[in-house]
């Protein structure tokens, strides 16, 4: 059985990490009919916006932030698939964390709070942690799909739900804050030389709503972290696998390889390694270039190919020292995968056996 | 917008400033590094301005001077040429900045546009290029300017903001240079970047280019046994380049830009001599 196989088998949540571009969200759809094959009731978070997936997945309206059920031929198992809302999702958990509906409404429509919940680097991330967390326990499930962020070094996924919880427990903030009575929430009095400065750049409305959100925000801070911690552990816990998505493309092996090594730094593992894009090998032309222009010309483009691919599996050999994850290589096809039968292909290319290695090195 | 028949290089001369923007994958630093070397070679001054941390690009362009901009870097300069020097240490050191960032929305854009603007100003250059920021983050950081005179009503931000604004709606000061690939899904990403920046007043596109590019005349198939490797390797090859030329069309019937192609490179490095490859096959596009 393929490490991949196994995973799908047997793990709770499967983590798809990886740079932009490599094919990491058709890989977690791929992923995803697999596991309903094999039986298991799996749904797919994807945060693509670009709604590739819902196209891959042949979902017409588009997903939305609620799992909706996908067909899935003649498998046992169920599939499902939604695509991360951001904002909601914080919507969502400032709610589940207030103390009241009042204090829930004065941060939701708090200004600053929008912002951050749009647009507060590793929000997004940290957004998809939390969803994963809601969706594991959710008991129409038994596998979590992640399809992570395309951040600029795909790390932010791990790191999110600390660096939010740091964000609330920021000392400017503390700064900005006096030991409260019940319902009296003032400025502290160290803090206004620093906020008039920052109120001088940015104007007096936007800090106004920043204090405004943070004496709002007063008290759901211990819910906010413990639910980090919650992401935490299930990250690091026994039922979540890593999969790490490349492209022979020497950039994309690069940030897979820093990727593994900041999951080693973490006591984590990868437990399984795709390429995906790979030039397609045909081995080597057999017999001597022809004379003949129209046959030389095959024979040419036969070679082109095998070359480009031996190059490829050089430029990836590091990784698999690297990770000790001999990977599964997954060519590039003649059209490119934006439908259903586009994706079965790529699930039975990963899906089919050994994995694939050059022809006739 | 620049009429079709426009001469593939002299875009690169139409404005001072050109803004890469292109989805993760498609090929952004590639081009930028492409576009920085083929304006070198004709003569121009040019500075490459990178936003994402690829310390690769530097290597790429060679002797083309190359700054990185980082909006932490970028806030705490501002902050000192405002005579906020005193407490801009201070602020970084506290982490305010962050802080500051988040507060307003798109604040961290606005310093690092207005960093550009001040070098495009400087005249120091004939063609600054920026490697713009990544993934789907083209689009936030283009409005940043546009989204931020709505919410913020006075102050220094304000005055930055305006400036840049007048800088990206300038035509002859600034262009967005979007980065495709000829696949599916590529072309139906860069055509709603496209459409949703066109649709707004404020900025200027200039050629769409199409990177990784499978040119060649078709194979001839029968020349090779059924099912033999090398006719497959051959259909293989002829579906692909089908599939580019098909895609290519597809976004040039789908947008009224022109259109700029790079071909494919033999290999998966991506090193100086290979930019200056594909430079010079820009350059030979002209003739």
């Amino acid at each position: 059985m393929s490490d991949l196989e196994q995973i799908l088998q047997t793990a709770e949540v499967v983590v798809c990490c990886g740079s932009g571009g490599v094919g990491k969200t058709t890989t977690a759809a791929a992923l995803g009919l697999q596991a309903a094959h094999l039986g298991r009731r799996c749904v797919v978070v994807t945060i693509d916006p670009a709604k590739r997936l819902a196209d891959a997945l042949g979902v017409p309206g588009g997903l939305t932030n609620d799992p909706v059920q996908l067909p899935v031929g003649d498998g046992t198992g169920e599939l499902w698939a939604l695509m991360l809302d951001t904002a909601s999702t914080f919507d969502g958990l400032v709610i589940a964390n207030a103390a009241d509906d009042e204090q829930a409404t004065r941060i939701l429509t708090n200004g600053f709070y929008r912002n951050i919940a749009g647009r507060l680097g590793g929000t997004q991330e940290y957004m998809a942690a939390e969803r994963l967390l809601a969706l594991h326990v959710d008991a129409r499930f038994d596998l979590v799909i992640v399809d992570t962020p395309p951040t600029r070094n795909a790390l932010d996924f791990l790191d999110a739900p600390r660096t939010l919880a740091r964000f609330i427990d920021h000392p400017v903030f503390k700064l900005m804050m006096m030991p409260t009575r019940r319902g009296m929430r003032v400025l502290s009095l160290a803090a206004q030389p620093l906020l008039k400065t920052i109120g001088r750049v940015i104007g007096t409305e936007v800090l106004a709503d920043a204090v405004a959100f943070f004496q709002a925000f007063d008290g759901m801070q211990g819910g906010f972290r413990h639910r980090a911690d919650e992401v935490i552990d299930l990250l690091h816990g026994d039922g979540t696998r890593f999969v790490l998505v490349a492209s022979p493309r020497v950039d994309t092996i690069d940030e897979a390889r820093f990727f593994a090594g900041r999951l080693v730094d973490k006591d984590l593992e990868v437990a399984a390694v795709i390429v995906n894009r790979a030039t397609p090998d045909f081995g080597a032309p057999h017999g001597r270039r022809s004379k003949d222009p129209d046959k030389a010309a095959l024979h040419d483009n036969q070679a082109e190919l095998h070359a480009r691919s031996i190059g490829e599996h050089e430029h990836v050999a590091p990784l698999v020292a690297d990770t000790g994850r001999e990977p599964v290589w997954v060519p590039l096809l003649a059209s490119d995968v934006h439908d259903v039968v586009a994706l079965s292909e790529i699930r039975a290319l990963l899906f089919a056996g050994s994995p694939a290695a050059p022809v006739s090195r | 917008m620049p009429p079709k028949s426009e001469n593939p290089l002299q875009f690169l001369t139409n404005a001072h400033v050109a803004i890469v923007a292109g989805k993760g994958g498609v090929g952004k630093t590639t081009v930028t590094a492409v576009l920085a070397r083929a304006a070198a070679d004709q003569g121009l001054r040019v500075l490459v301005v990178e936003l994402d941390g690829k310390p690769a690009l530097a290597s790429l362009v060679g002797d083309i001077p190359c700054l990185a901009l980082t909006p932490p870097a970028a806030l705490a300069e501002y902050l000192e040429t405002h005579g906020l020097g005193r407490v801009a240490k201070r602020l970084a050191t506290s982490g305010v900045i962050e802080v500051v960032a988040t507060a307003a929305p798109g604040i961290d854009d606005i310093v690092v546009l207005g960093k550009i603007k001040q070098l495009e100003q400087s005249r120091a250059y004939d063609l600054i290029v920026v490697d713009g920021p990544a993934a789907g983050h083209a689009i936030t950081f283009l409005k940043a300017p546009a989204n931020l005179l709505k919410l913020v009503r006075g102050g220094p931000i304000r005055s930055q903001a305006t400036e840049v604004a007048e800088l990206l709606a300038d035509r002859s000061r600034s262009q967005v240079i979007l980065v495709t690939m000829p696949e599916t899904t590529p072309v139906n990403e860069v055509i709603e970047t496209a459409e949703a920046l066109i649709r707004d007043p404020g900025l200027h596109l200039g050629p769409v280019v199409v990177n990784a590019f499978e040119d060649g005349k078709e194979l001839a198939v029968a020349a090779a046994a059924v099912g033999s490797p090398m006719r497959r390797a051959a259909e293989y090859r002829n579906a692909r380049r089908d599939l580019h030329r098909r895609e290519s069309r597809r976004l040039d019937d789908a947008l009224d830009l022109p259109m700029v192609r790079l071909p494919m490179l033999a290999s998966p490095v991506l090193d100086r001599d290979s930019i200056a490859e594909l430079a010079a096959a820009l350059e030979m596009h002209q003739s």
